[in-house]
């Protein structure tokens, strides 16, 4: 059953989702396009959180991105971005933190920067092309390897985004704030 | 009236409050102290957020222990961030939040809600967004949100500390007028002159207790 | 929080959330198993239909769908210069997915986010029997869009500060005082809502007399 503080944290990441699309993006210096920080938020919901929590934040989100509320980078949102060519992207979030979540806890419980890496890179960037890719091929009329070759040009920015939520992670594990099975 | 019996508080290994023991009867109470005294520590300790690691505290003769909701119901609590304690999107929703959660009939709740937005002078901000509200008028929601529920006694932590002179000066006038039995933690020795009592914590100890116009000076002196 | 949401005097508009967000459904299980071109033109003239029926600006609505749109074109321009042929067949598909974006675009504008929200917390009583319980979706949906605006203050807020201390590059200096922030106000908010009577184990039953 869900604590109150349960109830709070999951409120908290799923807002700070939000926070993260209204921030204008961050440079990178070397990567051509600016990244939006938002599925490094989905990461991080998994990493700190833990599965359930952290799946029912993103869940939280893509709820209220389906309402209406314009909450992707860019402003964008509504039912119409979660069905386009994208949408799979975005879906896949609440499934992309339980499974980062799932691997956090059973293989990354201390500040391991290298193991929440490996758990960010398997939840947050495989699971979101699992996701995504299918869902651009059937939208687009794509076939799915093309789609896959589409989408690798976004894998630099991913594993870069992967890298700095292993590192955050690690630096709030360190500081002792929230074990993950708090 | 609440009662505290050999109160001890550590939080892990270290140690908060030691040994305390007081009996709360007045209707005006300021606990003084600086950061790390343990003053909100024990503010949180009358309505049962926090249980203490050895001793009771009683309110009306209810334990924080065994009795958490009850009292919890008698005891209001606004804390110094209204940002953190203001819940719901808009102002009116906000106000119904403690309501529901009591399971107040509907009719109750609407009453109660807009008796307090017109009290408070909130009307005008009923369906807005609470982030779009000033400090002042954030405090002003958070303090309703607890009146709202009609406690017996208000405990308030850094009331002003956030505010600027205006609002301070609001906020100092709302607790004036307050029937309730009102207990503040607080650095803001104007506010508390007309007090029946203030208390000066250092160090987990009260090392001072009487009326104000005693303890201030001690108070003062204290922090040299 | 407004959204997207539009506002007109439409019957679209007055329709409930729920009519519009199953007939959205429907529509587009439908539209998927017409064949392609059939699907793409049904869809494409109930799109127009309620467009209108609604009173929105059409220049607004597509300002919507451009994203989508330019998109899916480049994607499809690409894949006829590469495949030749079959081109015919891509097209349809992604008219017919064109077509349904800017239906479901025109249910997101015609929609509050609050009828919206109500809505998915009406749906969610359904799954009340697996163990979701409705009122804590509730509260997390409310607390939730009460704190976007807050958590995108402390985003900025942050970013500010570490730019102040010329560390603008290193992300994981953004993100470490972030989640810290967010840890303690979980803290704070979580005393806050027991302090006003918020119990969870009895949120969403009627009458409780637990302890």
């Amino acid at each position: 059953m869900l604590s109150t503080r349960d109830l709070v944290l999951c409120a908290l990441f799923a807002a700070l989702l939000g926070g993260l699309g209204m921030a204008p993006p961050i440079p990178l210096g070397f990567l051509p396009v600016p990244v939006t920080a938002q599925t490094l938020g989905v990461m991080l919901a998994g990493t700190i959180l833990g599965a359930k929590r952290g799946g029912i934040a993103a869940l939280l989100f893509v709820m209220l991105v389906a309402a209406g509320l314009p909450l992707l980078a860019g402003g964008r949102g509504g039912i119409g971005v979660l069905m386009g060519p994208t949408g799979g992207f975005v879906l896949s979030w609440p499934v992309a933190a339980f499974v980062t979540g799932w691997l956090a806890e059973r293989f990354a419980t201390n500040a391991n920067p290298i193991r929440l890496f490996a758990v960010s890179v398997v939840g947050g960037i495989l699971v979101v092309y699992a996701g995504g890719i299918p869902w651009l091929s059937l939208v687009a009329g794509l076939p799915i390897e093309k789609a896959l070759f589409g989408s690798l040009a976004f894998v630099p920015g991913d594993l870069i985004k992967a890298g700095v939520a292993a590192v955050a992670a690690s630096g709030v594990r360190r500081a002792g704030i929230l074990p993950i099975h708090a | 009236m609440i009662e505290l019996r050999s109160i001890t508080h550590a939080y892990g290994e270290r140690p908060v409050l030691h040994d305390l023991s007081l009996r709360l009867t007045e209707r005006r109470i300021a606990i003084l102290g600086g950061n790390g005294s343990g003053k909100s520590t024990l503010a949180r300790l009358l309505n049962g957020l926090i249980l203490p690691t050895a001793g009771t505290v009683a309110v009306d003769g209810l334990d924080t222990r065994s009795d958490g909701r009850a009292v919890r119901q008698r005891v209001g609590f606004v804390f110094q961030n209204p940002d953190t304690q203001i819940v719901y999107p808009t102002v009116e929703e906000d106000l119904a939040f403690g309501l529901k959660a009591r399971k107040l009939p509907k009719d109750e709740i609407a009453r109660r809600v807009a008796g307090a937005l017109e009290r408070y002078g909130l009307d005008r901000y009923r369906h807005q967004p609470a982030h779009q509200m000033s400090g002042g008028e954030k405090q002003l929601l958070a303090i309703a949100g607890v009146l709202v529920l009609e406690p017996a006694y208000v405990i308030f932590d850094e009331p002003t500390t956030l505010l600027d002179l205006r609002n301070r000066r609001k906020v100092i006038e709302l607790l004036r007028g307050l029937p309730q039995t009102v207990i503040v933690v607080t650095h803001d020795l104007d506010m508390v002159r007309d007090f029946d009592r203030a208390l000066v914590l250092e160090d987990g100890r009260v090392v001072a207790d009487g009326p104000p116009a005693e303890t201030v000076p001690a108070y003062i002196e204290r922090l040299g | 929080m407004l959204g997207l949401y539009l506002h007109r005097e439409s019957p679209v508009h007055r329709l409930p959330a729920g009519a519009k967000l199953g007939g959205l459904l429907l529509v587009t299980v439908a539209v998927l198993a017409l064949p392609g071109a059939w699907g793409a033109l049904t869809a494409g003239l109930i799109g127009a239909a309620v467009l209108v029926a609604a009173r929105l600006p059409a220049g607004r609505v597509l300002a919507e769908l451009r994203a989508p749109v330019v998109m899916l074109t480049l994607l499809f321009g690409f894949q006829a210069l590469l495949a030749g042929g079959g081109w015919e067949e891509t097209a349809v598909a992604v008219a017919r997915f064109a077509a349904l974006i800017l239906l479901a675009t025109l249910v997101t504008l015609t929609t509050r986010v609050m009828d919206m929200v109500d809505l998915f917390e009406r749906l969610f009583g359904l799954l009340r029997p697996v163990g979701v319980n409705p009122a804590k979706m509730a509260l997390m949906l409310a607390l939730t869009i009460r704190f976007i605006p807050l958590l995108g203050e402390q985003v900025r807020e942050v970013r500010m500060a570490q730019r102040a201390r010329g560390v603008e590059r290193n992300i994981a200096a953004l993100f470490v005082p972030l989640l810290v922030k967010i840890l303690t106000m979980a803290d704070d908010l979580t005393a806050a809502l027991e302090a006003r009577g918020y119990d969870p184990a009895d949120a969403g039953t009627k009458n409780s007399t637990q302890r």
